[in-house]
């Protein structure tokens, strides 16, 4: 067959380019686990939220005007006046909360499953970089509405590097180029918003990947799939990335995207938690707001720094919450990566943990009254000591014998049919009511109604099994 | 587990409790689909409230498109004399004279009903009372000391603030109409409420259109979702 001139010049450019040895590579040959369940579609997600922002982010810079005079007007110009300004505009302001949450369970999902552990240690650090970079990512782009929350948000957080000793108040003089927050400091962020951070945030990205890449996917089971292979080198429980996880990842966009286009065309402002309402007012520089609020996926860290009663020791403790997740793959002593594989005290620990997390999260949202500063100080105690403890408490559990190969456990959607034995448990046919045999779910759910003694048995049960499944 | 079950109640428990301050918000009957009332309150805007408060991010067209009105109509009923369809809806007071006048110029009001709410306005335009201390002898049941006059006394007229003693202390009980005005009570409120319709449709002219296309996306999202699933079926079927 003679080639055709569209073959010709492929051909010129993959002898000259090595694409097909990258995409086996990293796609059709790249061999990842069988088991991937719902916790392994937030890293493909972040990956898809990082390209709303930067393609929403270049269209919002179209518009707007980094300058203290102007930045407040032209988000409201972008917002009335730009065709279709308000959805890119909600897409960003959404995107930016969508972020972190997908990024917050990205990283729950290591701890699950141990992803930090030995041989992938490296994939941690340059996760925990990235984690670092998207803060001062959000962090920087939060000043550019120049709303009320936005300044007064930036006044109190680059303050807090004036409690350093010596160097503080020069060097938080340096970081706003002003006295005060103004338009120095509104400049530089936009610069480091828009060019300098996402540059750093593509570049660990990339890093973050090749480092997986070469070691391999974990897994649900944390056991190394390269261990078992077949005669031809290729691990016997992995299939190919692509097409396999490329379709499987599809599903998982749609529903996010569902998710989020929810949350955009019906509640933007997220009831005052995406889109806080002091940031409608345009910063005033002589009027302090009643309570300044950081955004939701601060709120924790904030939580921590002021349940610290002295300054400097406040700011140590909220970059420390952040510097010891740098080292989580050296505090877990445990032979086993996977949770299903470890004893009860790494489960109630991380329990713990997570119920911390959000506690302070929720304080964080709250004036500190003298209980809430306790409860604040409580939780941090937690929040450390699930970190600092980890070294002894992980050598001391006994962790379950692991298993060869994979194990197979049902996917969300085969337990679709376990779900309508749970309904019709916990409902009962409305009196007077004749079912017959061919009932649709529809129906069905108006026939019926609650049942209160199967509601107390499934609860019962779910609580039994929460138990059981600490140990 | 119990232990960490009663800490966790215990921490429930302080925010479970809310001091109540001053009174508590009406709730304003927000309809945007409601065009006569939009209509109305763009009129009292204009006619109670330009003169001191500008709604700079909106322009008298944008206000006839979204109402589905003629611009001619807009330009002839609601935007004052002089006022092209162009035009933003800006405050003929300089910051200047407002300065001297009342110490600070009055705030745009485009994004009020976004950074307070409907309640909070319908509750705050209602809220005028007697208090012979304030400079303009005017104060507010839900922005205690503001320094802006009622400027509805002629209609709503002259209300007073009760109090009640609770436990010994003076508590704000309700205000009551002592010397009445052009309106009705029932008027009176039509005109707040309209108004406030107004300024939660200027907050964000798009709200209508958005929740309007929000079906559409929504409802194409779930179609690919089921076309994803089925290409994701087909494929892992051969996954054991």
């Amino acid at each position: 067959m003679k080639p055709t001139r569209l073959t010709l010049v492929g051909n010129w450019v993959l002898d000259r380019f090595p694409l097909t040895k990258l995409w086996n590579e990293h796609m059709a040959h790249y061999y990842a686990p069988k088991n991937f369940n719902f916790w392994y579609y937030f890293g493909s997600l972040a990956l898809l939220v990082l390209v709303i922002q930067i393609v929403t982010g270049i269209l919002l810079t179209m518009n707007y005007k980094p300058d203290a005079k102007l930045a407040f007007d032209s988000v409201e110009y972008i917002m009335r006046d730009v065709s279709w300004g308000w959805l890119v505009r909600y897409m960003h302001s959404t995107g930016a909360s969508a972020f972190f949450i997908v990024i917050y369970l990205h990283m729950f999902r290591g701890l699950l499953y141990g992803s930090f552990k030995q041989p992938r240690e490296l994939i941690w650090i340059f996760g925990m970089l990235l984690f670092v970079a998207l803060m001062a990512e959000a962090f920087m782009g939060y000043l550019l509405p120049w709303g009320q929350m936005s300044y007064w948000g930036a006044q109190v957080i680059i303050s807090l590097f004036s409690a350093i000793p010596v160097i503080g108040d020069d060097l938080s003089l340096w970081i706003r180029g002003d006295y005060v927050v103004a338009d120095a400091t509104l400049n530089r962020f936009f610069a480091f918003h828009v060019i300098a951070v996402p540059l750093v945030l593509v570049m660990l990205i990339f890093m973050h990947i090749v480092a997986l890449h070469e070691v391999g996917s974990n897994n649900p089971d944390g056991i190394e799939i390269k261990n078992n292979k077949d005669a031809n080198g290729i691990p016997l429980d992995g299939i190919p990335f692509h097409p396999y996880y490329t379709v499987k990842d599809i599903p998982g966009v749609a529903v996010f995207l569902f998710f989020f286009a929810t949350v955009i065309f019906y509640m933007p402002e997220m009831g005052g938690y995406f889109l806080e309402p002091a940031n409608f007012i345009p910063a005033d520089p002589m009027k302090t707001p009643e309570h300044i609020v950081p955004v939701w996926y601060f709120t924790p860290f904030y939580a921590i720094l002021r349940a610290i009663p002295d300054k400097f020791a406040g700011v140590i403790s909220m970059f420390g919450a952040i510097i010891v997740l740098f080292l989580l793959p050296w505090l877990d002593r445990s032979p086993v990566k996977s949770i299903r594989y470890r004893g009860g005290i790494y489960k109630k620990a991380l329990l713990l943990f997570v119920i911390s997390f959000v506690a302070l999260g929720y304080l964080g949202t709250q004036p500190a009254t003298p209980t809430a500063t306790i409860f604040a100080r409580f939780f941090t105690a937690i929040y450390f000591g699930f970190f600092l403890l980890m070294p002894i408490y992980t050598r001391w559990e006994k962790s379950k014998p692991l298993p060869e190969r994979l194990t197979d456990q049902p996917a969300l959607e085969e337990r679709i049919s376990d779900l309508r034995e749970v309904f019709e448990e916990i409902t009962v046919l409305k009196p007077g009511t004749v079912q017959n045999g061919t009932s649709f779910l529809g129906s069905n759910v108006l026939m019926r109604r609650p049942n209160p003694k199967g509601i107390l048995n499934v609860i019962i049960r779910l609580a039994k099994k929460l138990k059981e499944s600490l140990d | 587990m119990k232990k960490f079950i009663t800490l966790f109640l215990l921490l429930a428990l302080p925010f479970g409790i809310h001091a109540s301050e001053g009174m508590e918000l009406q709730s304003a009957d927000i309809d945007l689909t409601d065009k006569e009332s939009l209509q109305r309150g763009a009129k009292h805007f204009v006619t109670y409230c330009l003169g001191c408060h500008s709604v700079k991010h909106i322009r008298y067209l944008r206000i006839a498109l979204d109402i589905g009105i003629d611009e001619k109509k807009v330009v002839k009923d609601i935007a004052p004399e002089g006022a092209s369809a162009y035009d933003q809806m800006q405050s003929a007071m300089n910051a200047h004279d407002a300065e001297k006048w009342f110490g600070i110029q009055p705030p745009d009001l485009s994004l009020i009903a976004r950074s307070r709410n409907a309640d909070w306005l319908y509750s705050y335009l209602k809220g005028f009372y007697t208090d012979k201390d304030k400079q303009f002898g005017i104060n507010n049941t839900v922005f205690k000391d503001v320094g802006m006059p009622n400027p509805f006394w002629q209609l709503q007229g002259e209300q007073l603030l009760l109090y009640k003693t609770v436990d010994g202390q003076q508590v704000i009980d309700k205000l009551i109409i002592k010397q009445p005005g052009l309106l009705s009570e029932k008027e009176f409120d039509l005109l707040v409420n309209d108004l406030v319709n107004f300024l939660v449709y200027v907050g964000e002219p798009v709200q209508l259109e958005r929740v309007r296309i929000g079906k559409y996306v929504l409802f194409y999202i779930l179609m690919f979702l089921g076309l994803a699933y089925m290409l994701k079926k087909e494929y892992w079927k051969d996954v054991h």
